[in-house]
């Protein structure tokens, strides 16, 4: 496990904080030298995030460039978020979690029905929270721009025999990551609504998203 | 291998020549070999539903459904929609990579040095980004329809800190891979090397490929069985076309 990094920042100098309650989106511009924390209120919240190139939305996150470039599946401070054009998107300077997925992928109606039974279909899921956000949003995003996410405070561990799992959160109430935008940057998250494993701890919850200049 | 071939009805055979490209549609039904002729290739793979581009391999969903970060025997790949693409029916090889992408200009360059189709035609260097970018312009497709890609007959691993590591002589000469197609697929594949070997040399390798009508997939079949997640694909799938048991 990395050493947790303790961020400087004062949260009565935040420029923005929003709660947002699980099973809900959040789409939100988050400019160049700007600092985006999110911070786990009440422990063991998934948080599916993507990121775009706000000047271009075809510039996006690309989670293999991004394990390949830090040689590490796991994101934490000093993990560069590499986009799909080779790009240095943001810079995670702040966790106090510790490590953070971006294998797992987000939940779906169809991924649900696969993963557990046919009829979790009607179950919300992140995939869901998604499509609703971009459709509201009047950005140029469809499903097509849905790619491989990180999950923040999600445990998904490999074995070097290649076996992947959903495990129970190393996250606890307050814990948070903090990430520096290296690009104007527009950041979609799902507050996962996952029932059926672990990543929430069966207790979906809300997590505050807070902006420094 | 001759024998078993020599039984099938074979209907299309093809190559990839070093550092090339090439995308075809595998019909649901049939089976498509991919061999890796002389050891040590890479072959990058991305896969979507020919009947609706939209809906395309998802790597996060075929890991997740069946607990594993590689790709063999047994395994099925996943669309973003819950159905199966392929199914791996047999692998001669045993590992194939998820999670190393594939290489850019940059990566090539930082590699291998320069070698411009200016200076030497068509042994100029490659890399995979821009021949996935080709093969999918061809379809009206582009670069927001890249998504994390197969690496076939690559091994990287990943330690207990999450370190990767490229193992180097995963697949030796003649090694194959078997994709039955369970829905009809565009397949558009690669033969650069993986971003991550450390092989100092560009040295890509030989691809050859068999297609063939698949044998009936039985209630028993064996990908269907790897796991209930996987009975669950074939079921979405086969709603999809209409023939599931009701």
């Amino acid at each position: 496990m990395t050493a947790l990094t303790v961020s400087k920042l004062e949260s009565a100098d935040a420029l923005y904080s929003e709660l947002v309650p699980a099973g809900k989106a959040w789409i939100h511009m988050v400019k160049k030298g700007q600092t985006l924390r999110i911070l786990d209120v009440e422990g063991n919240q998934a948080v599916d995030t993507l990121f775009y190139n706000a000047n271009d939305l075809s510039e996006r996150y690309s989670a293999t460039d991004t394990v390949r470039a830090q040689g590490n599946i796991y994101l934490t401070t000093g993990s560069q978020l590499i986009s799909s054009e080779g790009n240095a998107m943001l810079t995670i300077v702040a966790d106090t979690c510790g490590r953070h997925d971006t294998l797992g992928g987000a939940c779906s109606a169809e991924s649900n029905m696969v993963r557990y039974a046919i009829e979790k279909r009607s179950m919300h899921n992140c995939r869901d929270s998604y499509l609703l956000a971009i459709a509201a949003s009047g950005f140029d995003l469809n499903k097509r721009d849905l790619t491989s996410n990180i999950n923040f405070f999600m445990n998904v561990p490999v074995t070097p025999e290649g076996k992947l799992s959903f495990e129970d959160g190393i996250s606890d109430p307050g814990k948070y990551v903090e990430l520096k935008a290296e690009m104007d940057v527009i950041v979609l998250v799902s507050n996962c609504p996952q029932l059926n494993n672990p990543c929430n701890g069966y207790n979906p919850t809300p997590v505050l998203m807070m902006i420094w200049m | 291998m001759t024998r078993e071939l020599n039984a099938r009805r074979i209907v299309y055979t093809d190559r990839l020549s070093i550092a090339s490209s090439w995308s075809f549609v595998v019909r649901r039904g049939y089976t498509l070999r991919i061999i890796d002729s002389k050891g040590g290739a890479n072959c990058g793979l991305l896969a979507y539903n020919n009947d609706d581009r939209l809906e395309r391999y998802n790597m996060a969903d075929t890991l997740k459904a069946q607990h594993t970060a590689l790709l063999t025997k047994g395994h099925v790949l996943y669309s973003d929609m819950g159905r199966i693409l392929f199914s791996i029916t047999e692998d001669s090889c045993g590992w194939h990579d998820t999670l190393g992408g594939t290489s850019d200009a940059s990566s090539v360059k930082e590699a291998y040095g320069e070698n411009p189709y200016q200076e030497n035609l068509n042994s100029f260097y490659r890399n995979g980004r821009e021949l996935f970018l080709i093969e999918l312009g061809k379809y009206g497709l582009g670069k927001r329809d890249i998504v994390a890609n197969v690496n076939l007959f690559s091994k990287v691993t990943v330690n207990h800190n999450g370190a990767m590591l490229f193992e180097s002589d995963n697949s030796k000469a003649g090694n194959f891979v078997d994709l039955r197609a369970e829905m009809n697929v565009l397949v558009v594949l690669n033969n650069c090397q993986h971003p991550l070997d450390p092989d100092p040399r560009y040295r890509p390798g030989h691809i050859e490929m068999l297609l063939w009508k698949s044998d009936p997939v039985t209630e028993a079949d064996f990908c269907r069985n790897h796991c209930a997640e996987n009975q669950r694909g074939f079921f979405n799938t086969e709603n999809y076309f209409y023939q599931s048991v009701v």
